[in-house]
Order: C-alpha cells, then structure tokens, then sequence
C-alpha cells in the first residue's frame, strides 16, 4: 500500500510539476530577460512584470499541487526514490509538452537526453 | 552564457535537492500522511525542517524563474541536473538510506543523459518580448 501511494504521489507531481514549468516558462519568456530587466527597471519593475502575467498565477497554482504531492510522496516513500523518480518523469513529459505548447526545438540531443533519462526512471524503480 | 547565467543554474541544482532533503526529514518527524488525516499536511509546514525546506525551495523557485526567463525549458532542467546527485548522496549520507546498485546507475543514467542536454544551446526559440540576444546560445540545434 505505501509503495501505491508513493507512485500515486509520484504521477500527480509529473502532471501538476509538467504542467506548471509549461505555464511558467511561458509567463518568464512573456516577461523577457531579467536580468537585462533589473538593469533597466530594478527588481520593483521586474516583480511587477511578472504580477501583470495571468499565466504566471495558474503556473504558481499548478507548482502548488506539485509541492503538496511531494510532500505527500515524501510521507509515504523514500527521498532517493519520490524525487529523481518525479523529476525525471517530468523532464521527459516536459520535453514533449515543450515541443507541443513552446515550440521548442527538441532535436537529436534532447530526445537522446530524454530516453536517456526514462531508462534512469526504470532502472530506479526496479 | 554569463558567469552570473552559470551561477543562477548552480544555485537552482543546489537549492531543490537541499530543500527537498529538509523536506523529507521534516516529513518522517511528522509521520505518514494518508487521505484520511489530510489536515496534517497542512500542519506539515509549521515543522522547523519543512519551514526551512520551504525557505530553499523559494530561493530555488526565484533562480528558476530567472532562468527561465532566458532560456528554454528544455534546457534549464537538465542543465541543473547534479541535483539528483545531491539528492542520491544526501539520502545516503545524510538519512542513511539503502541505494542499490541498480539505482545508482539509474541515477548515472540520468545524469548522462541531461548532460548531454547542457552541451547543447540555451535557447531554440525566438519571443517578441524577448529584451536580450545572446547569439551564441541560440545556434542551431543538433
């Protein structure tokens, strides 16, 4: 039973965590680069640049679910197993969801990654 | 890539594992959670590890959204992949954890795999609210 929670937990963070990088990538790409935007306009004005972007708020609601999965994932599992079993789930939905909803250019050395990674995913689970 | 880009990726793969190792100690003091007792989960955050997970965690979550903010997705999160070493030797070390061999080179697996992700260019995509161009992070990828 804890191990189905622990997976349980494991897959509502892939989906809150995949679909929160998504909208907060979006937002910060949305706001522009802050470093350039601190120089020009302080961290005041880069704040309320991100404040002004409605995704921002969903991406920080969906990071929310995510957080409070782990914490539940944590209860129930073990560290080395919830976190880079999460993670790296949610790196390979991510490099999909990317390419479909950012128009990211996921080419040969990221798909390598990507598989590369969801075999690590396996071999944790074993 | 800027020293400073560099350094905003070494805090976000140092910030997440040493927050989520605070988390986890806080989580076994509090005890398991399960649908019934879900309150507690609320309660959690009031534990001093949990806090303190939490300080890190948005330290973390600042330097992610930075880095988001000049480069791909795609690219932040394997680049800032040593965190799951971190996590993998903080369990070890740090909680006493039993690795096994075979996740161990899960954990090598991964990591060879998002390194060859961080070799690659920052950025593949152009955005009209885009303020800075870095030309050498926005080659052509593979």
């Amino acid at each position: 039973m804890r191990d189905a929670y622990a997976w349980l937990a494991i897959g509502l963070i892939t989906l809150a965590a995949t679909t929160g990088d998504l909208l907060l990538a979006y937002s910060m790409k949305r706001v522009g680069d802050v470093h350039e935007l601190m120089e020009r306009r302080g961290l005041l004005g880069v704040i309320a640049r991100v404040l002004r972007t409605p995704t921002f708020f969903l991406g920080l609601g969906a990071m929310a679910v995510a957080f409070y999965s782990l914490l539940f994932g944590l209860s129930w599992g073990n560290l080395s197993l919830v976190v880079p079993a999460s993670a790296s789930l949610t790196f390979v939905a991510n490099a999909v969801a990317a390419r479909i909803f950012l128009h990211e250019q996921v080419g040969r050395r990221r798909w390598i990654a990507a598989f590369l990674v969801a075999g690590g995913v396996l071999l944790m689970a074993a | 890539m800027t020293l400073r880009k560099y350094l905003v990726l070494a805090g976000i793969t140092v910030l997440s594992p040493t927050g989520d190792a605070l988390l986890a100690r806080g989580m076994k003091e509090v005890g398991s959670i399960s649908l019934h007792n879900l309150h507690s989960l609320i309660l959690a955050i009031l534990n001093p590890w949990v806090a303190g997970g939490i300080v890190l965690l948005l330290a973390f979550f600042a330097s992610y959204m930075s880095a988001l903010s000049w480069a791909d997705l795609t690219y932040v999160l394997p680049a800032t992949s040593l965190g799951y070493v971190l996590v993998a030797l903080i369990a070890h070390f740090g909680f006493h954890e039993a690795i096994a061999l075979t996740r161990w080179l899960g954990i090598a697996l991964i990591t060879a795999g998002v390194g060859f992700v961080a070799a690659g260019p920052s950025v593949t995509t152009s955005h009209p609210h885009r303020v800075h161009h870095d030309p050498v992070s926005q080659e052509a990828e593979l």
